[in-house]
């Protein structure tokens, strides 16, 4: 049904937007001459329905640096796969030239220097203008939003969520769905939900007491667009009272529930839908399992995973779009709908380069308006960083390192736990850390540094646990984020075993001695999804530890052996 | 210490369970099965069993059977100490042969369940429930 020619006509911003150059013989000037804004939005309106997709925001509505995996190991079926495919291996994957702005959005390696030539990416003014312009080119255009929005940032905590509220309001999406939002507590998230302007939807959000749909989040929203009666299903984040604190959403159970996805395709279908769209936050690997297994999706919205694609990956007739995070890229998917069928698709990621787009004006008033309250504590200055930080990978981020650090000095530990999320900016070498950038890594509802025991044996539970939420071959028991990140000790993973013994020679690095099944040692963490966990934030802890510090320095993390990849 | 002394060691007992316990199907499972079927061949197919990937609260994991048609449906917990979960047994006269309860599983394991049909033969399906210590998702 998707005819290959359309499928050949599927275009990525890389292709429109390569330089001459090759990487490091530009200056910035001149690399952001090779870019304009027609260039990144350039795009042939095609087919009679567009829709629009941004996802995992956390909260970023101003320019940031990110920096993408080196690593992401896939498992099972998804061994080799996008998105477990970095650095220059997914430059030669989708053809993208080294040093390019395709290879600097997209891609690991020479992070740092491109992101001297390129600059930041990201800002909602500057999304708002991508927006403005496909509207423009398709008035009817859906915008839909894959959730993890009003999560990450100072301000969005200070707020809950509303200063995201506020700015997402202005963009006028059309539909969105959930994870993080619910650590905002049940009762704001209820509070919020009732005044939005477009649909909340969730398939698979249920009422815990009854296990029954909950009312207050539809399974899907119907749209006429372009004479194409659209339905859009939406699916939460499906693991979230095990990956977060349940208690703070008691009333909500959730679960991935294909069958009831199936169900909810189904009875689109009989009420007419041609096009039915998922806008998803399972994670890219569970979707593809998902699209497999449900049929009768023509579109999959893939978010959580924070992957970005420069082509949609087709299960069947279902194609699966991923946006990447924070602000960094947009999605643009037209289809042409004929006779309730989908006859073929053109889609282009766009990448959002902040000093190529123009600030859309409107938008920028609204984030300024946001900020203005908060902004001296924003911008103050904690320290500076030698190094670049940054979280992404499957291990280890030299932002986790310095967190850890944090954790280990000010906690007076011996280990440190610091969760694997994807979320959070990065800082390119020479960069001051404002306070502003600490809470953009560290902002959660749940933020207490906790000082606790745990056993040798203990530990290897936990480790051994986390790694089977991210290795375990069938993307249906996947979570979907990061290995915890471990300060203090070191270890060697295997990723093929089974639970139980993918983690050998724990070694408590300050002795260099292995660690003792039997003994207790002082852990400090954060991120518990225990109840009354107590301890100081985790942002005053790593502002206590940069502010002793001044200047940020650190060493390549050697402490995790991988094998059996 | 920051966990309360009862979190803590309530953390440390579901700990405990996770390493005691061989969450693999046992031999008694399978004569357990056997009881029911009167040592029948299960086929497949007819009976569909609905248990999340990974449970929320391994104390009361919401579960579902339905196999149109059947006089009976047993359900067991493998990796439990006590395996039998329960019997539905259905009449001539319900509507439908499908039932839903919750319950409790120590740890990671398979839930099984075997259908009777009316025309004697049994069906069986089972799902792998994980049972996680959470936290840190992306």
């Amino acid at each position: 049904m998707i005819s290959r020619r359309d499928f050949l006509q599927v275009s990525m911003a890389a292709s429109a937007m390569l330089g001459a150059s090759g990487f490091g013989t530009w200056s910035r000037l001149a690399a952001q001459q090779a870019l304009t804004q027609d260039q990144l939005l350039e795009f042939d309106t095609f087919g009679n329905v567009s829709l629009i997709h941004v996802t995992d925001i956390h909260a970023q509505m101003k320019p940031i640096y990110f920096r993408e995996p080196s690593i992401n190991i896939g498992v099972g079926d998804n061994k080799g796969a996008v998105p477990h495919v970095t650095g220059a291996d997914f430059r030669r994957l989708y053809g993208i030239d080294d040093g390019s702005p395709a290879h600097y959005a997209l891609s690991s390696g020479d992070f740092s220097a491109l992101a001297q030539a390129y600059g930041r990416v990201g800002g909602l003014d500057r999304v708002a203008t991508v927006i403005n312009a496909i509207r423009a080119a398709r008035p009817d255009a859906l915008l839909l939003d894959g959730g993890d929005t009003w999560h990450g940032s100072y301000t969005c905590y200070h707020t809950q969520g509303q200063d995201m509220v506020n700015v997402m309001n202005a963009l006028k999406p059309d539909a969105m769905t959930f994870h993080w939002e619910f650590t905002l507590g049940s009762d704001r998230v209820a509070e919020i939900v009732e005044g939005l302007p477009f649909a909340a939807l969730g398939q698979n959000i249920f009422d815990a007491e009854w296990d029954e749909p909950a009312e207050l989040f539809p399974p899907y929203e119907f749209f006429e667009r372009g004479g194409v009666k659209i339905a859009v299903i939406g699916q939460a984040f499906p693991y979230m009272p095990i990956a977060n604190p349940g208690w703070m959403f008691p009333e909500y159970a959730f679960g991935i529930r294909d069958e009831n996805m199936q169900e909810m395709v189904d009875e689109v279908r009989a009420q007419g839908a041609e096009l039915v769209v998922c806008l998803s936050h399972n994670g890219f690997d569970v979707d593809k399992k998902m699209a497999g297994i449900v049929t009768g999706i023509d579109v999959i919205l893939s978010g959580h995973t924070h992957d970005a694609l420069p082509e949609p990956v087709l299960v069947g007739d279902t194609i699966i779009v991923a946006s990447g995070s924070n602000g960094k890229f947009v999605s643009r998917v037209d289809l042409d709908v004929r006779n309730g069928r989908m006859m073929g698709f053109r889609h282009k990621l766009i990448p959002i380069f902040s000093d190529v787009i123009t600030p859309d004006k409107e938008v920028a008033a609204v984030i300024d308006a946001e900020r203005a309250p908060y902004e001296a504590e924003l911008q103050e200055v904690i320290g500076e960083s030698e190094s670049l930080l940054y979280r992404r990978g499957n291990f280890n981020g030299s932002w986790d390192d310095l967190i850890c650090d944090a954790l280990l000095s000010e906690r007076d530990a011996e280990i440190a736990l610091s969760p694997g999320v994807r979320w959070g900016p990065s800082l390119i070498p020479g960069q001051k850390i404002t306070r502003e950038d600490i809470w953009n890594v560290t902002s959660m509802t749940y933020p207490n540094a906790y000082r606790t025991e745990m056993t040798g044996e203990f530990l290897k539970i936990v480790l051994e646990d986390v790694a089977d939420n991210i290795f375990n071959p069938d993307p249906y028991y996947q979570q979907g984020g990061d290995m915890v990140r471990v300060g203090g000790m070191g270890y060697r993973i295997d990723i093929s075993k089974p639970q139980g013994e993918r983690i050998s020679e724990m070694t408590l690095l300050s002795t260099g001695e292995a660690i003792d099944p039997a003994r207790n040692y002082v852990v400090a963490g954060w991120a518990s999804v225990n109840e009354g966990t107590e301890g100081p934030p985790i942002w005053d802890v790593v502002e206590a530890h940069i502010s002793k510090l001044g200047t940020v320095r650190l060493d390549p993390n050697t402490s995790v052996a991988v094998t059996g990849v | 210490m920051d966990f309360t002394r009862r979190e803590t060691l309530a953390l440390g007992a579901g700990a405990a369970l996770l390493t005691v316990l061989p969450f693999r199907a046992f031999a008694s499972v399978d004569d357990l099965i056997n009881d029911f079927t009167g040592g029948a061949e299960t086929g497949e197919g007819g009976l569909e069993l609905t248990a999340p990937e990974i449970a929320e609260n391994g104390n009361t994991v919401p579960i579902e059977v339905s196999a149109p048609g059947a006089t009976a449906i047993a359900v067991f917990a493998a990796g439990n100490p006590a395996p039998p979960v329960a019997t539905f047994n259905f009449g001539p006269l319900a509507a439908a042969q499908e039932a839903a309860t919750r319950i409790r599983l120590a740890g990671t394991q398979d839930v099984i369940a075997v259908a009777q049909m009316a025309d004697g033969s049994f069906v069986r399906a089972s799902k792998t429930v994980k049972v996680t210590i959470g936290g840190c998702g992306g």
